[in-house]
């Protein structure tokens, strides 16, 4: 098939559309990391003591603490003194009241990345709270959310405006200490956001963040706190991407999501970031922690997420089922390109009666990629007629890259039903030759297929991030059969 | 519309076709018997593009175009429809998006706009009827689970929608019990006219008691071994292919 891979060769080198720098003066500490940084940094954001004291409480723990190899990843070692920890745009002291106030470079950012934000504020009905480097610059919709009383603004704000529900939350699901990369994150975190959803109450738009990582050698911290109080409902997106960057960039976030009674909350992901070039130079560390507390009876919280970007991804967006018939979900599609690692999946932590839980995981590897699945099931002995059902599929393009998949299982509970299937297939030049004879151009018969192994996990995307999805996988992977 | 000449192509080094040379024009129905292993299937491939096939000598000239230096899509665009002998699956892409694509690229190709939905869906309800399909399979995967009538159905189904120029049809009977082969007949005659040419591929001259050909061809070791008209699919129904074999032999 040499002209067809001649083809897909060219489309697998289709260079990263979103790198480009924003030239905008930023206000950076310098590289290093010891105590006086984090009172630095709290002492910037103006932050009450109960916050300084749980950063550094962290950041002893996280001296202490050594970077996990567990996963299927070969990770350079991070030199964290190399790193900025603190980055904001100039116009931090006075920062813009509206959207006239942002610097017109920073809107042009978004733009380049297809987010007209106010155009998709009004049109799509969607609040945004962009994160640019780490502070929040742009808060919208913030007058119709607070009639529905509902909170949602940046983390900083949360921490001034509403310490109560921060002290009482913070670190509850995601402890200071729970892995490496956490203890760093609750250390140094310098901004995220922040959502309250007060009792009964549906959120009348869907919450959506769109992060983005901008000056040099600055690792980024976010923290995200969602708490879904008695009977209320969310829906939160959150999307990415980074300028294209010669140097590796550490990404160690941390979400933390709260269900009290009955209470829903679904959190969608795309994630593009750079994934370094053809070389495997370059490229995001996205070590991600983020994790669900279904604490309330009946609550349930849905991950699902596609991740396309990075250069190495170790992420496990996980549920803990407290509740009595809580229900966690994840869906998840990864795709690994070129020299792109991927280590993802989930845990689903049953400890309520009658608990259920939902995986279902398509994994796409190409070029010389590797991905994996990493799944606990895990079903304590209080977890009385809990089910889990895991699906893990894997996609191959080409011969060079790897499938790999790890699926744990520990039931302490006699009544319990697992189920976990799993499969691996090769993208058939026999799909794509029938689709070619009906006249469909490979660029598009390839993306008809890998968009139809997604299918499961795309459907249960909001409708405007489905097809932002569709059109990320087409960047990505078109064309990668070989 | 079609004219093949000195075709040559092999699979991975092994000669298959060793010289074919048929002409088919505008309005013919052309059946190619044969026994296993004679090449069939490889020069229903090679129409198509199947990059699985090495052409080694030869020409195809389609429409006045040379037929092996256009891309696969392209010659599919051109008119140039293959009916699988086994269609693939394609889970999680329903028909009706598949046929929608490929109607469209081709629309496109002729610089025609995009096909509009309301009509997609009552042209492909009214070949559906002619199929004697239900109206769910519009919304199930490509080929995924059905059996292997429901399978040959849909290839005829899409033939009668993409409306080719010249329909080459990989052994769409087997596999087909009585009624089926019937209707797939009904679809398959129903697209005859004097603008379109069909190239028939099959072991068994039962099909063409329902589609009857202007000319059969036996194909024997890569090489037509003898033309005739619907007598020598009867011929052969009687005598087998053995005798014809042992001729080119000679």
């Amino acid at each position: 098939m040499a002209n067809t891979r001649d083809n897909m060769h060219e489309l697998v080198e289709r260079k990263y559309q979103h790198g480009f720098v924003t030239d905008i003066e930023s206000e950076t500490l310098p590289p290093g990391l010891d105590e006086s940084v984090i009172r630095r940094i709290s002492a910037i954001k103006n932050e009450p003591a109960f916050l300084l004291d749980w950063r550094l409480k962290a950041y002893r723990r996280w001296l202490k603490m050594e970077a996990p190899d567990w996963a299927q990843l070969n990770i350079e070692p991070i030199d964290y003194q190399a790193i900025s920890y603190y980055s904001a745009p100039k116009a931090d002291k006075d920062k813009p009241q509206s959207l006239a106030d942002v610097d017109p470079k920073l809107l042009e950012t978004y733009d380049k990345l297809g987010i007209p934000l106010h155009e998709r504020a009004r049109l799509a009905g969607v609040a945004v709270d962009a994160v640019f480097d780490s502070v929040s610059v742009a808060t919208t919709f913030r007058d119709k959310l607070a009639e529905a009383g509902v909170i949602f603004c940046s983390f900083s704000e949360a921490v001034k405006d509403h310490p109560d529900l921060i002290e009482k939350y913070l670190g509850t699901v995601v402890s200071h200490a729970d892995n490496y990369f956490a203890a760093l994150n609750s250390a140094v975190f310098t901004d995220g956001s922040f959502v309250y959803i007060p009792p009964g109450v549906r959120c009348p738009m869907e919450l959506s963040t769109y992060f983005r990582i901008n000056a040099a050698n600055t690792g980024q911290f976010e923290r995200t706190l969602i708490i879904a109080d008695k009977g209320s409902h969310v829906s939160y997106l959150e999307g990415c991407t980074a300028p294209m960057r010669d140097e590796n960039q550490l990404h160690a976030a941390v979400v933390e999501l709260i269900a009290l009674d009955d209470a829903e909350i679904k959190y969608s992901t795309v994630q593009n970031w750079y994934p370094g070039d053809e070389n495997g130079v370059g490229g995001i560390y996205n070590f991600v922690t983020k994790r669900g507390d279904c604490k309330g009876i009946n609550s349930k919280i849905s991950w699902t997420q596609v991740e396309t970007g990075s250069a190495i991804t170790w992420k496990y967006p996980s549920c803990i089922l407290r509740g009595d018939n809580s229900v966690g979900e994840f869906y998840s599609v990864a795709v690994a390109n070129n020299w792109q690692q991927a280590d993802t999946g989930t845990k689903m932590i049953h400890i309520g009666k009658n608990t259920r839980s939902t995986i279902i995981s398509k994994g796409i590897s190409a070029g010389r990629a590797q991905n994996s699945y990493r799944g606990l099931v895990k079903i304590m002995p209080t977890a009385s007629n809990a089910r889990n059902f895991a699906q893990c599929d894997s996609l191959l393009m080409g011969d060079k890259c790897g499938a790999h998949t790890f699926p744990y299982i520990e039931v302490k509970n006699p009544t319990a039903k697992v189920e976990h299937e799993a499969t691996t297939s090769k993208i058939g030049e026999d799909q794509l030759f029938y689709c070619l004879q009906r006249g469909i151009s490979e660029e598009d018969a390839v993306s008809l297929i890998v968009n139809g192994f997604c299918k499961d996990v795309f459907k249960k995307l909001p409708m405007e991030f489905a097809v932002e999805a569709q059109a990320l996988l087409n960047v990505s992977l078109e064309g990668a059969v070989g | 519309m079609l004219k093949i000449e000195n075709l040559h192509a092999s699979v991975d080094d092994t000669p298959i076709l060793k010289g074919i040379n048929l002409q088919i024009s505008a309005g013919e129905v052309h059946a190619i018997m044969g026994p296993n292993g004679s090449g069939k299937s490889t020069l229903a491939g090679v129409l198509a593009g199947n990059e699985r096939y090495t052409v080694t000598d030869g020409t195809i000239t389609f429409q006045d175009n040379d037929l092996l230096d256009m891309k696969t899509e392209d010659r599919a665009r051109a008119g140039l429809f293959l009916a699988f002998q086994y269609p693939v699956e394609i889970p999680g892409v329903n028909n009706a998006y598949l046929l929608k694509a490929a109607l469209n690229a081709r629309r496109q190709y002729r610089g025609e706009g995009q096909l509009d939905a309301f009509d997609f869906l009552t042209q492909i309800k009214s070949k559906m009827k002619l199929m004697d399909m239900s109206e769910d399979f519009l919304k199930r995967d490509v080929n995924a689970g059905f059996s292997g009538g429901e399978k040959k159905r849909n290839e005829i189904l899409q033939m009668t929608m993409l409306e080719p120029t010249l329909a080459v049809l990989d052994e769409t009977d087997s596999g087909l019990d009585i009624d089926a082969l019937k209707i797939v007949a009904q679809g398959v005659n129903s697209l005859r006219d004097e603008q379109r040419s069909f190239l028939m591929i099959t072991h068994y001259q039962r099909l063409l008691d329902y589609i009857q050909p202007d000319f059969v061809h036996v194909l024997a070791n890569g090489r037509i071994a003898k033309s005739g008209d619907r007598a020598l699919a009867l011929e052969l129904e009687d005598r087998g292919y053995d005798w014809i074999t042992r001729e080119v032999a000679v």
